[in-house]
């Protein structure tokens, strides 16, 4: 039960940081979508063993969170959640492919530890980047951008519906938890025959209120279609934003930055 | 079963994201076609229904773990195919947003495992011929647990497919197979008995919900479209992949030639490379900067630069790596990393200050 609250407050603090007015939520939703996009093409076109190479992507996350005043330590939470899928296929890699790859003075590395903390900085940064895409634009003005992309109206529509009603669906899953877990005495186990009662009443009262919405929107004139009320403008900064970061991540990509920094210093200091 | 960014490549993530972006557009259009705007806000709330559904947990017996409700089977079921693969199309990018499940250029894969599957393959062709027109409770149970094992089962072998052709994960194909087709037979039979006992719990309540639903979008239409755009998709998928598979090619050079539309394709390698030894020369201000010399000379003129762009063809160019270069890598990787905290902490400050 304190999973439901939790993962409700979630979006909640999610929709809420996207509500704040900083350089980067003042972007268009449409440059900002687009160069969550290079960026993550970019990082993973990356080859499996490249480490360092990944490193300076880091400053897209970054810069990003500092501009849009999103709280790190938040996000890293949010990452840590949803890392064990990445880390149980990639842990196997060390396992597999023991073939020593780099030498740290007298240490030598595998492959598949190399391949597998790849791996996981990818994770990292793919994430990040599409936490930050919402935190620092929200859904709605995701959704717009989507529609203005091309994406189908059904589809953008469906979007809209499903993140307003999840706040009110998630609402009544908790008060139907609720209200049987005060019955039971905090019985320990759901077992399955009451849970899939549970769920079917959570269904059929679902149907009920879609009945109810429906009848509410054609009482109000709806004819299939939401219209999003916000014009979209490009300024010169969202290109001079997609273009610039874009421009980066090329640069990135094709130069190891740490490598040519590391190589730099051990020169100096030879 | 929600595939991470992290261990695809460019080239997969890209086909499967066309394959659902055509799936979704096909979709839209099938069910613009029998235009009942009643479906418009069931769909929505019904999507918000899955996942406030997720959220409640069943104890699996004997087990000490919990399983919920995954959602696409009950969702064809309701609804009929074409609008539940949109709702779980909507649902997953969500769950990519917002918990940060599957990334999104994974989005098009896991929309494809978990939406055309259950939605397209084991709905319409397994659960829609066992249960029939005339639903009973045992044939309700019977179509939903086959549906769900064998919906799951496609699903996990989309994953690793996937997994296999991005080519980041060392498992081999089979240790790999053996480790999910299991796990999902599983989840598998647990969605099964729960969708099959929502469903019949709908339906003694409501009949018409659930007998009514499913022979109304997808009464005459012949899935025949839909399989010759798949297996025309899967030739191309497949042709593009194999070329992958057998040369290597860089993901970004790939992707720009994708975008300037370019068509030599088979002379990229020379060319980029030549390019990148260009680009290397002018600006190798440091000409000899490891501590020891490479073993191969070829490799040491190519240079960092060119060394990147070769290594996915020939990897076994990666152990002449020495402890020189090592040494220069990590204090590169320290500094860069330091370079973006302070950066992120003094901008930070600075909008912090400007605005209070």
């Amino acid at each position: 039960m304190g999973h439901i609250e939790s993962s409700l407050l979630n979006i909640g603090y999610l929709e809420t940081l996207s509500y704040q007015q900083t350089p980067l939520h003042r972007l268009d939703p449409r440059v900002k979508l687009l160069t969550t996009l290079v960026f993550i093409v970019a990082v993973v076109s990356f080859g499996k063993y490249e480490i360092t190479g990944l490193l300076p992507f880091i400053f897209y996350p970054v810069v990003l969170m500092a501009v849009g005043n999103l709280p790190p330590g938040y996000l890293a939470k949010k990452i840590l959640l949803a890392a064990p899928f990445a880390f149980f296929i990639g842990i196997f890699n060390p396992l597999l492919d023991r073939a020593v790859l780099v030498h740290l003075g007298p240490i030598g590395i595998s492959g598949g530890w190399v391949s597998f903390v790849s791996i996981m900085i990818r994770f990292t940064l793919t994430v990040s980047a599409a936490l930050i895409l919402i935190a620092g634009t929200g859904l709605n003005a995701v959704c717009l951008a989507l529609e203005k992309m091309g994406a189908p109206r059904s589809f953008v529509t469906q979007l809209l519906f499903l993140y307003r009603y999840i706040f009110v669906l998630t609402d009544e899953a908790l008060r139907l938890a609720r209200a049987r877990a005060l019955r039971s005495f905090q019985g320990r186990g759901m077992g399955f025959k009451v849970f899939s009662s549970m769920i079917g009443q959570l269904l059929l009262r679902t149907l009920d209120r879609a009945r109810r919405i429906h009848l509410a929107m054609l009482s109000r004139g709806f004819d299939g279609k939401i219209h999003l009320l916000r014009p979209l403008h490009l300024h010169g900064r969202d290109v001079a934003f997609f273009l610039g970061w874009s421009g980066l991540f090329v640069l990135m990509r094709w130069f190891n930055i740490p490598h040519l920094l590391g190589n730099t210093i051990t020169e100096l200091f030879r | 079963m929600h595939m991470a960014d992290a261990l695809i490549s460019p080239a997969v993530g890209g086909a499967m994201w066309a394959a659902t972006a055509g799936l979704t557009i096909y979709s839209a259009k099938k069910l613009k076609e029998n235009v009942d705007e009643h479906i418009v806000p069931l769909m929505g709330v019904l999507g918000a229904f899955i996942f406030a559904a997720q959220m409640i947990n069943f104890t699996i017996p004997a087990t000490g773990s919990s399983g919920h409700l995954g959602g696409g089977m009950i969702l064809a079921i309701l609804l009929g195919p074409y609008a539940a693969f949109l709702v779980m199309a909507s649902v997953l990018t969500i769950q990519a947003l917002f918990f940060a499940d599957g990334g999104l250029l994974a989005l098009g894969c896991n929309i494809f495992n978990l939406g055309f599957f259950p939605c397209f393959i084991a709905y319409s062709f397994i659960y829609k011929k066992i249960v029939g027109e005339q639903p009973t409770r045992g044939r309700i149970l019977l179509g939903a647990m086959v549906a769900a094992i064998l919906g799951l089962q496609m699903g996990a072998l989309g994953v690793v497919l996937e997994t296999l052709f991005s080519g980041n994960s060392e498992l081999p194909f089979s240790t790999f197979l053996l480790l999910m087709l299991p796990i999902h037979l599983g989840i598998g039979i647990i969605e099964g008995l729960v969708t099959a006992a929502v469903v019949t719990f709908v339906w003694k309540a409501h009949p018409e919900i659930v007998t009514l639903a499913p022979s109304s979008p997808a009464k005459a239409h012949s899935h025949k479209p839909l399989l010759i755009g798949l297996a025309l998709f899967a030739v191309v998928a497949g042709g593009m992949l194999s070329w992958f598979a057998s040369t290597h090619p860089d993901g970004l050079e790939w992707s720009i030639k994708g975008v300037s539309g370019k068509e030599e394709l088979d002379a990229p390698q020379e060319g980029v490379h030549g390019a990148m030894a260009w680009i290397q020369e002018k600006l190798a201000f440091l000409p000899d900067y490891d501590f020891k010399k490479p073993e191969e000379a070829k490799e040491g003129m190519a240079g960092k630069e060119g060394e990147k762009a070769s290594k996915g063809k020939e990897e076994e160019s990666w152990p002449a790596v020495s402890a020189g270069k090592s040494l220069a890598g990590i204090l590169g990787a320290a500094l860069t990393l330091l370079m973006a905290g302070a950066i992120g902490f003094g901008l930070r400050r600075y909008y912090s200050h400007s605005k209070g």
